[in-house]
């Protein structure tokens, strides 16, 4: 009866309930968008480079290695001498490598060299392996195989050919038109970097370089090409599967040392954990700035509820004389905070979804961040629990208020 | 008149704001008879509110012993008084006398949420609360379905009035209180809420006691009480009152 009688006050007072219902949910929407993002973003981070044991690079921090090696940001310092990557790869508790040869881009996307270990050993998303929707892996050095964003915003298609560029950016003069390449295969989508890369074989990385050396004899680097595009000079890094994880470490130690020259290998979960720490300072601002958005929203009903008391004096008096007892004015108040206080948190974890279903594409697309679109998670409901926690305990301030009036005004009101 | 049995009784009741403020209430005995009119008259400001608020257990005197349908309010918690006021007392103020976001209906019906035993006696022989919601608002002049559907804020004062004289008297309650409800209305307005009123009261055998400034109106009733008279004190705290800056 009591919680019937504040949702038809709330009725009453439908422009403010609906503004401060809104602010709520704005609020929360906020707050668990924020969270629903991070914890995606890590998520997709980590299925990234999901079995891969070791990743190894020159000499530099383990983060900036992930980095450019996993995720094709930043740059190398250096790169490794094609014999190193033997020596290490050679190993007898090595089960497979793969190495990457990072440098060029194509219309913005960036190139890697690679052999077909790429398509053999690389998992994403926790144990997938990487599937081509058309076409077959590259085989010899004009071959390009193109990630799933690279095909659909290029539009291309197997057959077409396409020239890479020296360097990352957008617009670069230096293409590397001599040597085309041919698309032969299209990857399916992965939601990881993979999407963005331009995928061709080491030896074919090595011929364009060649190609246009500069102060080289063309015709010199046409004759050398033959023999050492089997072997090439270097590559960036390599990433490295262990035939027993528990390996990590000794191996990790042995790479470190490593006496032909200075490397750094990584394990990409430590590495990870401190792009975390990195990323975790705009984090907890991100989440302190939206859990005070929520309080924002609060105090929004808060002071709703306090303006309202006021002029209904009257209206407790009336319920008094009917025979409410001074503990059910009190509910009554407290009904009216629980009501917006769910409400809000309904239409903004509602809100949250539809945001998610109808802009998942976008952020895929643009972010190649993969949302998954599930049930909340624990610590989700622990944030909405809280929310509505607040609420309540705001809520006890008004219904205090009009408990504490009632008993002393009793029937008469003096104004 | 038949067999009578006293409804209200006070013997000795005083009452004060705090232990140390100056008593406002001060009466030696009063009683109150089932069935009666009774016309309780004063200037406003002497006190009238308070024993209104001390019959209904609102408030508890700080001596003396008020007893309501025999029974000793001012010993008990709270929440029996509570119970009991809402169980046996109708109440109708001068205004504003109405939930603003309940509808006509839902108003009068209101009392039988707070109290089984009204909702129980409104249904008894009826249709329901509602149906005997109707039935009064009908006896009163305010069945009209274009009335019923207005919100209670568009209703005339008059209007609202007898709504909330419905909702006094909605579940038959054995004491009505009505406190200054024709302050706000003309001559002929206010003579047509009296009779709606004695009328409802006198099916019932309903004790009423009204509560006005206006002498004029006293002629109607059984029994004028001067609230100058049976209060002790009240010329008293008005002279105080005069005094003090």
């Amino acid at each position: 009866m009591i919680a019937e009688l504040a949702i038809k006050s709330l009725r009453n007072r439908k422009l403010t309930a609906v503004l401060t219902t809104l602010s709520i949910a704005l609020s929360v929407l906020l707050l668990l968008g924020v969270e629903r993002i991070r914890h995606e973003s890590r998520e997709s981070f980590t299925a990234t480079i999901a079995g891969t044991d070791l990743v190894v690079g020159a000499r530099t921090s383990p983060v900036n290695l992930l980095l450019f090696a996993v995720f094709h940001t930043g740059n190398a310092t250096n790169n490794i001498e094609w014999k190193s990557y033997r020596a290490i790869a050679n190993r007898p508790e090595v089960a497979w490598t793969i190495p990457l040869s990072l440098g060029d881009s194509h219309l913005g996307y960036r190139v890697l060299g690679t052999t077909p270990a790429y398509f053999e050993h690389l998992r994403f998303a926790r144990n997938r392996t990487l599937v081509l929707e058309q076409g077959k892996p590259f085989q010899s050095g004009e071959d390009a195989v193109l990630g799933a964003d690279v095909a659909h915003s290029l539009k291309y298609r197997v057959g077409d050919s396409i020239v890479i560029a020296h360097g990352a950016g957008d617009i670069s003069f230096a293409l590397h038109d001599q040597h085309p390449f041919r698309v032969v295969g299209l990857l399916a989508r992965t939601g990881t970097p993979v999407d963005r890369t331009v995928h061709v074989t080491l030896a074919g990385l090595d011929a364009v370089h060649e190609d246009v050396e500069p102060g080289e004899d063309p015709l010199a680097s046409i004759i050398g090409t033959k023999h050492r595009s089997d072997t090439p000079r270097a590559i960036t890094a390599f990433l490295v599967g262990l035939k027993s994880r528990g390996a990590a470490l000794f191996v990790q130690r042995a790479v470190n040392e490593y006496a032909g020259e200075p490397l750094t290998a990584v394990l990409p979960g430590v590495a990870l954990q401190e792009v975390w720490e990195i990323t975790g300072a705009v984090e907890k601002s991100l989440f302190a700035i939206s859990a005070l958005v929520v309080a924002v929203g609060l105090s929004d009903m808060l002071v709703s509820l306090l303006t309202s008391l006021g002029e209904r004096r009257r209206e407790m008096a009336v319920l008094r004389s009917l025979g409410a007892r001074p503990v059910q004015i009190f509910l009554l108040i407290l009904g009216e905070a629980a009501f917006l206080t769910v409400a809000g948190i309904l239409l903004g974890t509602v809100a949250l979804y539809a945001g998610l279903i109808a802009g998942r594409t976008w952020l895929e697309a643009r972010l190649g961040l993969y949302i998954a679109v599930s049930w909340p998670r624990a610590d989700e409901w622990v944030l909405i629990a809280v929310v509505a926690t607040a609420g309540m305990s705001i809520g006890l301030i008004p219904a205090w208020r009009s408990y504490r009036c009632s008993l002393a005004d009793g029937m008469i009101v003096r104004f | 008149m038949s067999i009578t049995a006293p409804v209200i009784e006070l013997s000795d009741v005083r009452f004060s704001w705090t232990a140390a403020s100056p008593v406002v209430v001060d009466i030696k005995s009063l009683r109150i008879d089932e069935g009666e009119r009774v016309f309780l008259r004063g200037p406003s400001g002497s006190g009238k509110s308070t024993l209104l608020s001390l019959l209904a257990g609102v408030m508890v005197p700080r001596t003396g012993s008020i007893r309501v349908l025999g029974q000793d309010i001012g010993r008990m918690g709270g929440a029996a008084r509570d119970h009991f006021r809402a169980d046996h007392i109708g109440f109708i103020f001068q205004m504003f006398n109405l939930i603003p976001y309940l509808s006509v209906i839902e108003n009068v019906c209101l009392p039988c949420s707070f109290s089984a035993r009204r909702g129980a006696r409104a249904s008894v022989g009826n249709k329901g609360i509602k149906a005997e919601a109707i039935r009064l608002l009908e006896h009163l002049d305010m069945a009209d379905p274009v009335l019923l559907r207005r919100p209670v804020s568009a209703l005339s004062v008059g209007q609202q009035q007898r709504v909330a004289a419905a909702r006094a008297l909605i579940g038959s309650p054995e004491l009505v209180i009505a406190d200054e409800p024709t302050s706000s209305l003309d001559e002929d307005r206010r003579t047509a809420f009296l009779d709606l009123l004695f009328r409802e009261c006198e099916q019932r055998r309903t004790t009423l006691i009204f509560v006005s400034h206006d002498a004029s109106l006293g002629l109607r009733f059984d029994r004028v009480l001067p609230f100058g008279e049976i209060n002790r004190l009240s010329g008293a705290v008005n002279v105080r009152d005069r005094i003090r800056p």
